[in-house]
């Protein structure tokens, strides 16, 4: 849509459809008259997403437009300006999902490639319109306005069809003449200005909108005095709702993160039953914590490895001994790993097992009911941030400079699960303590996270030397630059494990003890 | 972004023809381009229909009171925009005198244009003055239009050493002949023999035809309303002659 254009909804008493432009071109308007445009067409769009929606977040559409043999990659900005365009090579129509990084390299890919990250590109609505085309012109019979008829049929994610829409589209310098235009559309019966977008119009002609996700934890509306029981489930059901909405994604392997966020609701799961499992009824928590914990370490080794992928480019610019092609038969190894990984993943969530839990799953907990001597979610919100906060600071408390790795490991644990508890029932609290509270958090959890990873993978990185010497495919250069990457992550555990004294006492420190005592009061009501 | 300019001292020589089809033949091959119309006659504006009016006229232009930005108009062909003419360009000698280095004043005004538009064509008025200094300094291609005769070819050569003169960017010049008279042996003879001697000189030739004069009766480019002409033809093989001399790579994807 063009900057400054108006755009119209068409009901069936003004046509819906090309024949407006008929009534259109045999009404009389004083200094405006009208010319044909081009002939009806068919225009095919496909408008494109990050499954997160991060383009939408950020205030961007993009959209594939076939028509007329000539196919466009269009990138708007929030009020209809176009910001890129792109013409895939030998003008076919690119396929989807695809990586930024598979765009061809040019303006568009510089625009998106900060925004959508690592995630993919893959359609949130496909649509075929017949477009109808009408031209407003002036004493000169110079075009001042271009109107479109679209009557669209939605394909994707469902059919459906959209009512007609009319855009009136100014000419650059023409502006007050296409308001014109529009005033004297907008007088017309049947027929009713819309600012929403033709995508907006597109999936709303499927009853979904521009942003849908599945459930959020955090979306949850929680009161203090819900039953603990009640808000457990409902929190549970949308972390399911997460689960279930990445499986597709990860098992097509569409982008690394279906597989992250999958895993990140899993781990909300366990810590909401091992935390909070007491609120749920008898035996149920017990019941399906191992299942939680299979799907946990079913997602591990591809998630591990990903991590690793993902860094690759990293480490192999940081070499510095190293060339870095010496790295690549260490990165194939990686690459084969990954896909024996993913094959095991795809099995895991094809499995019986995995189909009986979440049905099971998802059954159980629509069949919770609040128990009889109830403690309120609020309590329940109270009592284990209290106790986590506690835990954490007498695990942090005991860490000095020759504890073992695997105590900073627990204290990362706790400190996640206490931030998972912040966030889970973060509509009970305060919004700006909740923030400044998980700020703190997060900071510390940054310095144990970093220390714990750069753990890991230094001892993959033996475990994977090891394994390619035995099996001859690592040359002497590709160990020894292995071997500059274990010294640095070596070393990035040393600068982790000097910043954690400083991040701890703050975390430990008074204003961020009050600030989660505060929230778990508030949480209580 | 390439600046492409037609310039002759000369009048009614095909400058207005010219810039008018080949900005209409870059647009259609995918291009975002800008014609400037710098001549206060206004042909080039009659031509896309667009009124020769500038509000604050030239001066507001040059001075950089009113940014280029407001005065540009869309023509009714897609990528192709138009900054009109206006009657107070007949001055804009005397306000590019009072202008800091009025001979690249041109070039610094359409610099921030390079993210909106793949190529500008200035279709310059007929004169010598500061205004054609400033276009010549500014443009990556000097479209020359020449009636064959040995006098032209002269003022090619006045021309080819002016521009020699330039410290730092000169604009290529590629030479075409232009209004062939098909009954005039010393125009064929000339229009043949010349290119194949002369780099500086296109292959292309643009005969006198009527259909061309039929512009102004249309208000259209040839190459619009009858893209079969013989008309047509030489313009599209002159466009491709000036894409290749302009270095114009592939239409750009566009960026805001």
């Amino acid at each position: 849509m063009p900057f400054g254009s108006r755009e119209f909804v068409l009901s069936e008493v003004a046509g819906a459809g090309s024949d407006v432009l008929q009534v259109l071109a045999d009404t009389a308007s004083d200094g405006l008259g009208w010319a044909n445009g081009s002939a009806a067409h068919t225009r095919r769009r496909t408008w494109l997403d990050t499954f997160d929606w991060l383009l939408h977040r950020a205030g961007l559409t993009l959209e594939q437009v076939a028509s007329g043999g000539r196919v466009e990659l269009v990138l708007t900005g929030r009020n209809g300006e176009v910001l890129a365009t792109e013409q895939p090579p030998a003008g076919r129509r690119l396929s989807w999902p695809r990586l930024v990084s598979e765009l061809p390299d040019g303006p568009l890919r510089a625009r998106l490639q900060p925004v959508a990250g690592v995630r993919a590109l893959l359609p949130v609505a496909r649509a075929v319109s017949k477009v109808g085309e009408l031209h407003a012109v002036n004493s000169d019979a110079k075009t001042v306005a271009r109107l479109a008829v679209d009557r669209m049929a939605v394909t994707f994610p469902a059919k459906a069809t959209a009512p007609a829409r009319l855009t009136v589209a100014p000419v650059r310098g023409y502006q007050s003449q296409a308001d014109k235009v529009g005033r004297v559309i907008a007088a017309m019966p049947g027929v009713r200005a819309d600012n929403g977008s033709l995508l907006e119009a597109a999936l709303a002609a499927v009853g979904r909108q521009v942003g849908d996700l599945p459930g959020k934890p955090t979306g949850v509306h929680l009161t203090s005095s819900m039953p603990a029981a009640t808000a457990m489930a409902a929190i549970l059901t949308a972390l399911l709702d997460v689960i279930e909405a990445n499986v597709p994604g990860t098992v097509k392997d569409i982008d690394t993160e279906f597989l992250h966020d999958l895993r990140v609701a899993v781990r909300w799961t366990r810590s909401a039953l091992k935390l909070c499992g007491s609120a749920l009824p008898a035996g149920l928590a017990s019941a399906y914590r191992p299942e939680f914990r299979w799907l946990g370490d079913l997602t591990t080794p591809a998630r591990d490895l990903d991590v690793y992928l993902l860094g690759y480019p990293g480490m192999a610019a940081g070499l510095v001994g190293a060339a870095e092609g010496d790295l690549i038969p260490f990165r194939e190894q990686l690459e084969r790993s990954r896909a024996d990984a993913q094959r095991r993943l795809t099995a895991g969530l094809r499995s019986a097992r995995f189909g009986r839990l979440r049905i099971g799953w998802r059954a159980a907990l629509a069949d919770v009911r609040p128990a009889r001597r109830r403690p309120t979610v609020g309590q329940l919100a109270d009592a284990r941030i209290t106790a986590a906060h506690r835990q954490a600071l007498r695990t942090g408390g005991h860490i000095t400079a020759s504890s073992p790795a695997q105590s900073l490991h627990d204290l990362r644990k706790r400190c996640k699960e206490l931030r998972y508890l912040v966030e889970m029932f973060g509509s009970l609290h305060d919004p700006r303590q909740r923030s400044q509270a998980v700020r703190e958090l997060k900071a510390l959890q940054d310095c144990l996270g970093e220390f714990q990873d750069a753990e890991v993978q230094r001892n993959e990185i033996r475990a994977f030397a090891g394994q390619m010497l035995e099996q001859h495919t690592a040359p002497a250069e590709t160990l020894l630059a292995m071997g500059e990457i274990a010294a640095s992550m070596a070393q990035r555990q040393i600068m982790a494990r000097a910043q954690f004294e400083g991040r701890f006492a703050d975390f430990a420190g008074p204003a961020s003890q009050a600030r989660l005592a505060a929230l778990a009061r508030t949480a209580a009501g | 972004m390439k600046i492409l300019a037609t310039y002759n001292i000369k009048g009614g020589v095909g400058k207005t023809a010219t810039a008018v089809n080949l900005g209409y033949l870059a647009a259609r091959d995918g291009y975002r381009v800008l014609l400037w119309d710098l001549d206060p006659q206004g042909a080039a504006s009659f031509l896309f229909r667009i009124k020769p009016r500038v509000k604050g006229g030239g001066k507001a232009l040059i001075r950089g009171r009113r940014a280029i930005d407001d005065a540009i108009k869309g023509t009714d062909y897609d990528r192709l925009d138009l900054l009109p003419a206006d009657f107070t360009y007949r001055n804009l000698d005397l306000v590019l005198d009072a202008a800091k280095q009025p001979a690249r004043r041109l070039a610094s005004l359409l610099a921030p244009l390079r993210a909106e538009y793949d190529a500008i064509v200035l279709d310059c008025p007929p004169s010598i003055s500061l205004l054609s200094e400033s276009v010549l300094h500014a443009a990556d291609l000097l479209l020359v239009p020449l009636i064959p005769t040995t006098l032209s070819v002269r003022t090619l050569d006045q021309l080819t050493n002016f521009v020699a003169g330039f410290n730092g960017h000169r604009p290529v010049i590629l030479a075409f002949f232009s209004m062939i008279d098909r009954r005039k042996r010393l125009h064929l003879q000339i229009a043949q023999d010349l290119p194949a001697q002369r780099s500086d000189i296109a292959a292309t030739a643009i005969p006198a035809l009527s259909i061309i004069e039929q512009m102004s009766v249309n208000r259209a480019p040839v190459t619009a309303f009858a893209p079969r002409s013989v008309a047509a033809r030489q313009y599209r093989a002159l466009w491709q002659e000036a894409r290749a001399r302009a270095a114009l790579g592939e239409p750009s994807r566009a960026t805001g």
